[in-house]
């Protein structure tokens, strides 16, 4: 079993976190914290298997991580699970995602974070493995996404076209610049 | 309306949505806080607001700032609005923000199960897929009760997807709902052959985490697992299965022996040379943070795997090769072999190989250690490794590496790293390291005890190490084992003593000043060894003692009377006066400690020494001074940890009940303590601070009463030490605990044992003279000769009557938290029953039960007979005989347990058939078909059946006419079959009918592409018994044999049989219902459409069982004797 994915960049930052064992927000942030310490210490030439830290788990379980340019994939596994099967698992999630945002980067964890959910869950599934397919994935992946365009339709067109305008280097000053409300009349138009 | 919609989504565009979020977040890093708590405020605005896409983005945006530690539970109830949206982008978002913030205990989630029932039989699988994958992570028990039932059909779908989904989920469910797992079993059992490799996988993996915590239940998959191994391409999956191979085989040698060759094999086959590169490397790190490309990256993949592969391979036969220990002809070969190929696992340069290599070397270790010494070389260049992972995997291996010759190099290397080691943890895990491999079998790799002694000295000069209990742990053991190195021990312990100030610096973390507990110890212990006993004496009483943690301070104060002892038994009386002086003006600062069991004992220790003072001023020094010798009298050996927990408890005591009633909740704690008392004075457990306040804590004059009560009641008792005074204020020195596998008894006391002392002192002699020689000899001889005499010993004559000497019996417990507890259910084994409310069910789930131990008598009796890889199969095919599914709840699902019969088969093709008669029509049944692809890589097509009807018997189509013809549109792929049913028409069910047909089918070859067309004639009797109803009686038995309806009477005697058996057949293969059953007589019921009924007395006899029938009807009832005759014969 999987007890956690975790997704930090070089500092420590959630970039993504998946629980399959409860625990409260504070010690989730404790755990990506301590995990980030345990990890971040070691070489690039090192092994990638880590006993486990003292919050998940306990001497069953291990953590298991790879470490790409800036992010680390940290995946805490028990002793059901090969090492090195997770070790390609954890390459198979990164070549989906790289497959999925076509050169995937940091910016696209940030910014896509649901995304990179949906896409982790097709991989695992509560916490076990679901899918190492990759082709398999990726058809699934390209389904439902085909299924909420077709939802959002014409309807999707105006907030597509806003958030493209929002995707334009335009100054965060601009943006954030709050949008005077509708005038009232237009708005108690009775349609 | 359209408009409205217009005007809510020319709103939405407006909004923040979730990419805004972030890049305000990332904006704002001043003030991050202050901006999300303004986000949250927008997003609680959005969350009123009616439009659902609204809402919905407001819920993706609230599951990321859960992921950044913020609490969004309370948004729970708009998730689930967000989730029971009909759009799936919508009901996409809610339910990943319910997978990531929900769990089990969350309150609102008996709102969501018809909404996620719903979900789960929608007709879009996506909608299904989302609902399964966030319905793993927060399931409860209440929702798994629930919707078990509906996952259970998902188990069916027609969509591998969902298939795969759901036995997945299938294991969650079990966890909450232990009571789902009999009656999906057989289910799951089925998807192992799922034609989908997909689904397949999944149920290995279920089975898998299942056997891995109960592995005895799932034995009788062997077979399909062992199937699926030689079979199966999908490396992930042969993973899995390996693995739990490697867990089954400790239960199943047998399965071992089987194993063993195969996996030898695929270890032989997968190329090692196989190098994979490390990626990480590979990605280039532009400076610009965030914009470094995560490329994809090498060819490696194929390489992993088949790495992978390898690896649990060895690990397997390593797991098998433990499990059977002999009998193995080639069995050093494969030890070689996994030896061989790890040797090149470790060392390959890349850090993961290594890794591995040395774990699955440390399990080798355990049972091969000298296949493993072979490579001594390679796993001390590892230790020197950069990475402290293979460090400490190195460390673990050498554990088995010492012998005599080397121990000393080995412990110096070690030494050296200790030095040079920057992290504490390393550094503790060496020590700890160091410990165990010195101490390892009672000491018997140590030649020489001075240099043990001043290792251990050695260490606890180290700084800012955390385990100092455990080293004055081993400096106790080693001085009360070894009385030979008592002199040198006691030497190097006043010099700790004279240096205590080292241990007194405060640095954080460290509780090195343990050791001067046992330096104090065994300076007072074994005072007469002592040079200078006065400057010892006033080392342990000068210097910021009170500084010291309470425990030790207590040390100091009990060993400072037993060092005066001494000091007095030398008959100085001058300096006798002086010292005691002396020691009562210092022993002042010890009564104000802050530690109560410190000023307990230094108060009666200033009074003794007083009154020892007075006497001898009185000149009444001889006596006085033999009087407190006698104080410390006798010698302190070391008992067996097991040997508190194996004395019996005496007749009439009751260790349970209460002494005294406790008088307050508060007091409870303090109870317990003392009846934690009982095993700690005695176990002389551990150095646990806390345990050490928790005596004190309750009142020392009674612990002291009643310690006296129970010695002197166990004095008789060899596993104690013998009542005597030293022992009365020794005892609470909490020293010989030793968890060694063979541990040395009492000596000395018990007169039988008066020879071993003789022996042993003679021996000391003997070897303090050799050493004096230089020849250094070992004590370790003759402490094992002597552990080994006093095991037996106990073994024979002092175990207590009943106590087996259960070892690990208790540590075996189960952690009753662990949900796995309750799923160990046997599954071979039929269900306890418990009465069911309505009798037919009752019936059904006997039914049921003999089936089930039907089957397992038969896979049992397959299991006896060597199995031959057809054999296995064999088994596999038992189990397609699909057992009933049980609901849990009161609704009874399609529980037919009447299992395909064969109808014709050839080389391509098998076809199967199944009745069901029709309640509702008094002469009708419904034909199941099973069509099973059984050729050799080929395709099933254009399947045609051709009936030839009669007015007799005759197949109908939807409109209730006759049917001759039937075209099969879908074709069978290899390996997987259909299944399609009709319905049947007879005109007298009284009597048995046959129907003959052909079945035309068209076979495609995929290996020479050829196509073959064949026509397979089949004939399907009807016997009366097939039409029999599975329904009980509406009135009573005994009712409806008075009322005189049955009166046609028939009766048969079977011989060569035994009830059971005739029961069972009745049950299962004529449909009858048991009605009673009363010891070895039975009354089974059965009914047709055509209210005809029959009543059947079955009664065993000696060596025969009769059978006597009455019915409705002469032909029925001719006409089952019949069938029963023949069948019988058969």
């Amino acid at each position: 079993m999987i007890k956690a994915i975790l997704v930090f960049n070089n500092y420590g930052k959630p970039r993504l976190s998946k629980f399959y064992q409860y625990f409260n927000e504070d010690m989730q942030q404790q755990i990506i914290k301590e995990t980030f310490q345990l990890v971040s210490k070691r070489d690039d030439n090192v092994c990638n298997f880590l006993e486990g830290g003292s919050l998940i788990g306990g001497s069953d379980y291990k953590l298991i991580y790879r470490h790409y340019a800036t992010l680390y994939f940290v995946f805490c596994v028990d002793s059901s699970e090969s090492e090195l099967g997770i070790l390609d698992l954890i390459q198979v999630f990164v070549e989906t995602l790289d497959k999925c945002f076509e050169n995937v980067c940091e910016l696209d964890l940030i910014f896509h974070v649901d995304k990179i959910h949906y896409i982790l869950n097709e991989l695992v599934m509560g916490g076990m493995v679901l899918e190492t397919n990759m082709t398999e994935i990726l058809s699934r992946i390209e389904e439902q996404n085909k299924l909420e365009k077709q939802e959002a339709g014409l309807a999707g067109a105006p907030s597509r076209a806003v958030s493209a305008m929002k995707n334009m280097n335009i100054p965060q000053q601009l943006k954030d610049m709050k949008l005077p409300d509708l005038p009232q009349a237009i708005k108690e138009l009775k349609f | 309306m359209a408009l409205k919609k217009v005007r809510g989504n020319i709103e939405r565009m407006f909004d923040k949505n979730l990419t805004d979020l972030v890049r305000g977040i990332r904006n704002s890093k001043e003030n991050e806080a202050k901006y999300i708590a303004q986000c949250m405020e927008e997003i609680k605005q959005e969350l009123r607001q009616e439009n659902i896409a609204v809402k919905a983005t407001a819920v993706a945006k609230l599951t990321y700032l859960q992921m950044l530690g913020y609490d969004i539970s309370w948004a729970g109830f708009n998730i689930i609005e967000v989730m029971s949206s009909s759009k799936f982008t919508y009901k996409r978002i809610g339910y990943l923000a319910s997978s990531q913030s929900f769990h089990t205990d969350t309150d609102l989630l008996m709102l969501t199960t018809n909404m996620i029932r719903k979900d789960l039989n929608s007709q879009n699988q996506y909608d299904a897929g989302v609902a399964l994958s966030a319905l793993a992570c927060f399931i409860s028990p209440d929702l798994a009760r629930d919707l078990a039932n509906d996952i259970m059909t998902l188990l069916s779908s027609t969509k591998p997807y969902l298939r795969k989904k759901a036995v997945l989920m299938m294991y969650k469910v079990f966890l909450r709902f232990p009571e789902a797992l009999r009656p999906a079993f057989p289910r799951l059992k089925d998807k192992l052959e799922d034609m989908d490799c997909g689904v397949q996988s999944a149920a290995v993996n279920v089975v898998c985490e299942l056997a891995r915590k109960n592995p005895k239940n799932y034995l009788s998959l062997a077979p399909v697992f062992f199937k699926l191994m030689t079979s199966s391409t999908n490396n992930w999956m042969l993973i899995k299965i390996i693995k739990l191979f490697g867990a089954l085989t400790p239960l199943e040698p047998r399965l071992g022996k089987k194993l063993i060759e195969p996996l030898t094999n695929l270890i032989h086959r997968i190329r090692t040379d196989n190098r994979f590169t490390k990626n990480n490397s590979v990605l280039s790190n532009s400076p610009v943070n965030g914009q470094n490309k995560l490329r994809d990256i090498s060819h490696f993949w194929r390489c992993t795997s088949a790495m992978s592969l390898l690896y649990e391979c060895i690990n397997t036969v390593i797991a098998v090769l433990i499990s059977i220990s002999s009998g193995m002809p080639n069995h050093s070969a494969s030890i070689q072999l996994c030896v061989q190929k790890l040797r090149i696992l470790i060392e390959d340069s890349d850090q993961n190989l290594k890794y591995l290599g040395l774990l699955a070397m440390s399990k080798i270790l355990k049972t091969h250690p000298k296949s493993v010494q072979a490579h001594k070389d390679l796993i001390m260049i590892c230790l020197d490794d950069k990475d402290e992972s293979i460090r400490l995997r190195a460390l673990d291996l050498l554990y088995g590496m010492v012998s005599k010759k080397n121990l000393m190099e080995i412990v110096k290397k070690l030494m050296v790293h200790m030095d040079k080691a920057e992290g504490t943890v390393y550094r503790d895990e060496l020590l700890v390291k160091i410990i165990d491999i010195c101490s390892q079998d009672n000491y018997h790799f140590i030649t020489s005890f001075e240099w043990y002694v001043s290792v251990l000295v050695e260490l606890a000069r180290v700084e800012g190490m955390k385990h100092g209990p455990l080293l004055a742990h081993q400096m106790l053991d080693v001085a009360v084992r070894v009385k030979a190195i008592r002199p040198f021990a006691v030497g190097q312990m006043s010099l700790l003593l004279n240096n205590a100030h080292m241990f007194m610096q405060p640095s954080g973390g460290s509780n090195m000043a343990n050791v001067l507990y046992a330096a104090a110890w065994i300076c007072g212990e074994y005072a007469n060894e002592l040079e200078k006993p006065e400057e010892t004496l006033f080392s342990m009483l000068t210097g910021k003692v009170h500084s010291l943690p309470g425990h030790i301070q207590a040390a100091y104060v009990q060993n400072i009377m037993k060092v005066l002892s001494i000091i007095l038994s030398k008959g100085d009386i001058q300096q006798s006066i002086k010292v005691c002086k002396r020691v009562s003006d210092k022993l002042a600062q010890y009564v104000s400690s802050g530690d109560l069991e410190v000023q307990e004992r230094a108060s009666a220790a200033l009074q003794l020494i007083s009154y020892i003072h007075k006497e001898l001023e009185n000149g009444d020094a001889d006596d006085i001074c033999t009087q407190v010798a006698y104080l410390f009298n006798g010698e302190l050996n070391p008992v067996a940890p097991k040997a508190q927990r194996k004395v019996q408890v005496p007749e009439g005591l009751d260790l349970d009940q209460w002494i005294n009633e406790p008088l307050q909740s508060s007091s409870e704690s303090e109870d317990e303590n003392q009846s934690d008392d009982h095993s700690n004075f005695f176990n002389l457990g551990g150095f646990d601070k806390k345990e050490e306040e928790e005596n004190i804590s309750s009142t020392v004059e009674q612990v002291e009463e009643n310690r006296k009560a129970r010695l002197y009641e166990q004095e008789n008792n060899p596993n104690y030490l013998k009542l005597n005074s030293s022992i009365d204020q020794t005892c609470d020195i909490p020293i010989t605990s030793i968890d060694l596998p063979t541990s040395l008894n009492v000596s000395g006391f018990v007169s039988s044992d008066k020879y071993i002392k003789a022996k042993k002192e003679k021996k000391d002699k003997k070897k303090s003279k050799k050493k004096k020689k230089g020849n250094n000899h070992f004590e370790e001889e003759e402490e094992e000769e002597i552990a080994i005499e006093m095991v037996v010993n106990r073994d024979i004559g002092e175990m207590p009557d009943g106590a087996e000497d259960s070892d690990g019996a208790i540590d075996v417990q189960k952690d009753i938290n662990d949900p796995h507890t309750a799923l160990d259910i046997d599954l071979d084994v039929p269900e306890i029953e418990r009465p069911p409310p309505v009798e037919e069910k009752k019936h059904k789930k006997k039914k049921k039960e003999k089936e089930k131990k039907k089957k397992s008598e038969k896979s049992k009796k397959l299991k006896k007979l060597d199995k031959s890889d057809q054999q296995l199969i064999e088994i596999k095919q038992g189990y397609e005989e699909a057992l009933g599914i049980c609901t849990p709840s009161k609704e009874i699902v399609q529980a037919e347990d009447l299992s395909f019969g064969k109808l014709a088969m050839d080389k391509y093709i098998l076809l199967e058939y199944k009745i069901d008669p029709k309640n509702e029509l008094s002469n009708s049944a419904t034909v199941f078909f099973r069509l099973t692809n059984v050729g050799n890589n080929c395709l099933i097509k254009n399947i045609e059946i051709d009936v030839t009807n009669s007015t007799a018997i005759q197949f109908l189509d939807e409109k209730n006419e006759p049917l001759s013809w039937y075209k099969l549109n879908n074709n069978i792929q290899c390996g997987s079959l259909t299944e399609f049913d009709l319905s049947l028409r007879v005109e007298n069910i009284s009597i048995p009918n046959t129907l003959r047909g052909t079945l035309t089918y068209m076979a495609q070859n995929f290996q020479d592409d050829n196509f073959h067309q064949d026509k397979l004639d089949w004939r399907l009797s009807l016997a009366v018994s097939d039409m029999f109803l599975k329904a009980a009686p509406s009135v009573p038995l005994v009712e409806l044999l008075c009322n005189g309806q049955l009166v046609y009477k028939s009766s048969i005697i079977l011989s060569g049989t035994n009830f059971n058996q005739v029961i069972n057949w009745f049950s299962t293969k004529l449909h009858l219902v048991l009605v009673e059953r009363v010891g070895e007589t039975a009354s089974l019921y059965g009914s047709n459409a055509s209210s005809e009924q029959l009543c059947l007395l079955v009664k065993s006899n000696l060596n025969n069982v009769s059978v006597e029938a009455k019915c409705t009807s002469q032909t029925l009832v001719n006409n089952l004797m019949n069938e029963i005759k023949s069948t019988y014969n058969l």
